[in-house]
């Protein structure tokens, strides 16, 4: 890894594994395989991928929503697993927390929007009974909701998505976090304030020091907005590349293909994709690269289990073909 | 100049309710020529999908068009009885819909979708219409071996291609998508739209494009047409959308998108949200939002004007 101190987060050679189907041997589904990555604090990770590709399941390993079958998570250098292996202690809880895709789901219809964000105040001793009322509101202020004070007692149905998607990120910078992992946090909103939320994310990292894990389908939001894209495919890390390099530095053909299959105005639409749709095989997968299907620079030795290069400092490859340093 | 293939004029749609109609499209008035791809665009609540259905008469109650008038190559569609809207849909105009889950039979397999609908427009032979069914899913790159399966065992895409089948199976001049590939992973909507726009430049019908993605349309329409509370705000040739646009709303939308891979761009955004339907504002729809607003955009609600050729928007400071 190219850290020489300690970083605030690290998840080394994590798998995770769902069995599937009943019966008397259910098959095993590799949601993840093999996952290693580190993030730091005032950093932006982007995780990328299509349905399936396993982005999900890293944001809910790190939140230890999801146990992992094997590999560790670090914190700040302490396997957590290790540590608390009952299950995550509210000070971890504390320490990394999540925002959802759906705003409409992940608030309590029956709750205003300061119960959301006193809530935790009060359970992590943030706030006492007398300042919660008041902490809330600046964190509703902080999150762009102004007056803070005139949303306190909203309910999630007077508020629009993005205002939704905002109580969700107050409630989770009130146990003031060192890590936000956020999954799809823009993908439920309306365009025109999709940027918002973005760069709300990008305003909190700078100012409170914050990780974020931004989990997206929309490479072109990841490339804006993040350090470093992990690429991942069928549950396996394909590359991670420094993001402003993202089209001059990517190699691998997924990578590629997704940087192709993105809209680009003066694209010619017609343009032929460097390679085919599909889904990964993660049931019972075979060894060697997932992507084998899919890919038109495949050969025999995709078939056999990969390895990654380091190609540069942030950046890494899984692939057969195109791993040779140049 | 030629017949359009589809002729809207102050269509004005509805909702039934308790507290009286409320109105989700106002007064919309556009063509589209035949061969053309008008892109409609507009985000959650701008009316677009009341717009489509209202339009092809799709819409349950509590829907109501209002006013209007709507014809397909010059004839008027709100004017027939349910046979005659029948015999017109699938052969004059198809409709290929968001979630082809939600709108193909689950019951039926992918061959009897098919040919139920070449049967119930013609007197086909089962044989015929079976062969007529390969040839359709072989032309929207799905493979034949799929003609006897059920929706439930394909995937997303493989569903939107059948959609996207039916809607070719009795060639009609008119196609209207909503959000053909809006629920689908980047790689497969990028196939499935080349493979749309190389049907449409093969067999030349003209084509709605309804999405909320304007960047998209950006590299395809010919015309693109931007919905903001129900009212077409701005419409014209998409070359007037590539320099930004000229309604504030359209270029509050275009700066929204992210910068794509080869550009250097810095996005912005648009404060505020999209007014609700029940309580819209008074005067533009778009000024609580808008920071080039005057007086009277609080008060009047704004008419469409032509800036120049086929470009118009509905704002006051233009």
């Amino acid at each position: 890894m190219p850290h020489p101190v300690t970083p605030l987060l690290e998840v080394r050679d994590l798998g995770v594994v769902f069995p599937v189907g009943g019966g008397w041997r259910p098959k095993k589904l590799h949601a993840l395989a093999g996952v290693s990555f580190a993030v730091d604090r005032g950093e932006i990770l982007a995780v990328v991928g299509e349905s399936g590709s396993g982005k999900s399941t890293i944001g809910r390993a790190v939140t230890r929503l999801v146990e992992p079958t094997s590999g560790s998570v670090l914190l700040e250098g302490v396997d957590v697993h290790a540590a608390e292996p009952r299950g995550p202690s509210r000070s971890y809880r504390r320490r990394v927390q999540m925002i959802f895709q759906d705003p409409f789901g992940s608030l309590n219809p029956v709750h205003t929007a300061g119960h959301h964000v006193i809530r935790p105040l009060r359970i992590h001793g943030k706030s006492s009974k007398e300042t919660a009322r008041r902490d809330a509101a600046a964190l509703l202020d902080l999150v762009g909701l102004r007056p803070g004070a005139d949303f306190l007692d909203k309910h999630p149905f007077a508020l629009s998505g993005g205002q939704r998607q905002r109580v969700a990120i107050a409630r989770a910078l009130a146990t003031e976090p060192d890590i936000l992992v956020a999954d799809e946090p823009t993908s439920m909103l309306d365009v025109s304030i999709r940027m918002d939320v973005l760069r709300l994310l990008d305003r909190l990292r700078r100012e409170r020091n914050l990780a974020v894990l931004l989990i997206t389908h929309d490479l072109a939001a990841a490339r804006y907005l993040s350090d470093r894209i992990l690429v991942m495919y069928g549950g396996q890390l394909m590359e991670e590349v420094p993001s402003k390099e993202l089209a001059g530095t990517a190699r691998h053909p997924y990578t590629k293909l997704l940087v192709a299959a993105a809209p680009r105005p003066n694209a010619d639409i017609h343009a032929a994709l460097p390679a085919r749709s599909g889904l990964p095989q993660n049931i019972e997968p075979l060894p060697g690269c997932p992507f084998i299907e899919r890919c038109y620079d495949g050969a025999a030795i995709c078939s056999q289990p990969l390895t990654v290069s380091q190609l540069g400092p942030n950046h890494r490859l899984r692939c057969h073909i195109h791993g040779d340093p140049r | 100049m030629t017949e359009p293939a589809l002729d809207i004029r102050s269509l004005t749609v509805g909702y039934q309710t308790e507290a009286g109609p409320l109105i989700a499209v106002h007064d919309v008035t556009v063509a589209v020529a035949p061969g053309e791809i008008l892109g409609l665009v507009g985000e959650s609540g701008s009316g677009k999908s009341t717009l489509i259905r209202g339009m092809l008469r799709l819409l349950g109650p509590p829907g109501v068009v209002v006013r209007g008038s709507v014809k397909l190559a010059g004839r008027e569609l709100m004017d027939l009885d349910e046979e005659g809207l029948r015999q017109r849909r699938w052969s004059e105009v198809s409709l290929v819909p968001q979630s082809a889950l939600n709108a193909l039979n689950p019951l039926l397999t992918v061959a009897e979708q098919i040919t139920d609908t070449l049967q119930a427009h013609g007197a086909v032979t089962t044989a015929a219409a079976l062969a007529r069914a390969v040839e359709l899913l072989t032309l929207v790159g799905l493979d034949p071996v799929n003609l006897h399966s059920y929706p439930h065992q394909l995937s997303g895409g493989m569903r939107q291609r059948v959609a996207l089948g039916l809607a070719m199976a009795l060639d009609p001049p008119l196609v209207v998508m909503d959000e053909p590939t809006t629920a689908l992973d980047v790689v497969v909507e990028r196939e499935i739209l080349q493979r749309i726009l190389t049907l449409q430049a093969e067999r030349g019908f003209a084509m709605v494009f309804v999405t909320h993605d304007v960047s998209l349309l950006l590299e395809f329409a010919t015309r693109i047409g931007v919905l903001y509370a129900g009212r077409m705000v701005e419409l014209g040739p998409v070359q007037r959308f590539r320099d930004g646009g000229a309604h504030p709303y359209t270029q509050g939308l275009l700066g929204a998108i992210p910068p794509a891979i080869d550009e250097q761009r810095e996005p912005s955004s648009i404060p505020g949200s999209p007014p609700s339907l029940a309580d819209p504002p008074t005067g533009c729809p778009f000024h609580p939002r808008c920071d080039k607003g005057r007086a009277t955009c609080r008060v009047t609600v704004p008419e469409s004007t032509h800036l120049d050729g086929e470009h118009e928007a509905a704002c006051h400071i233009l």
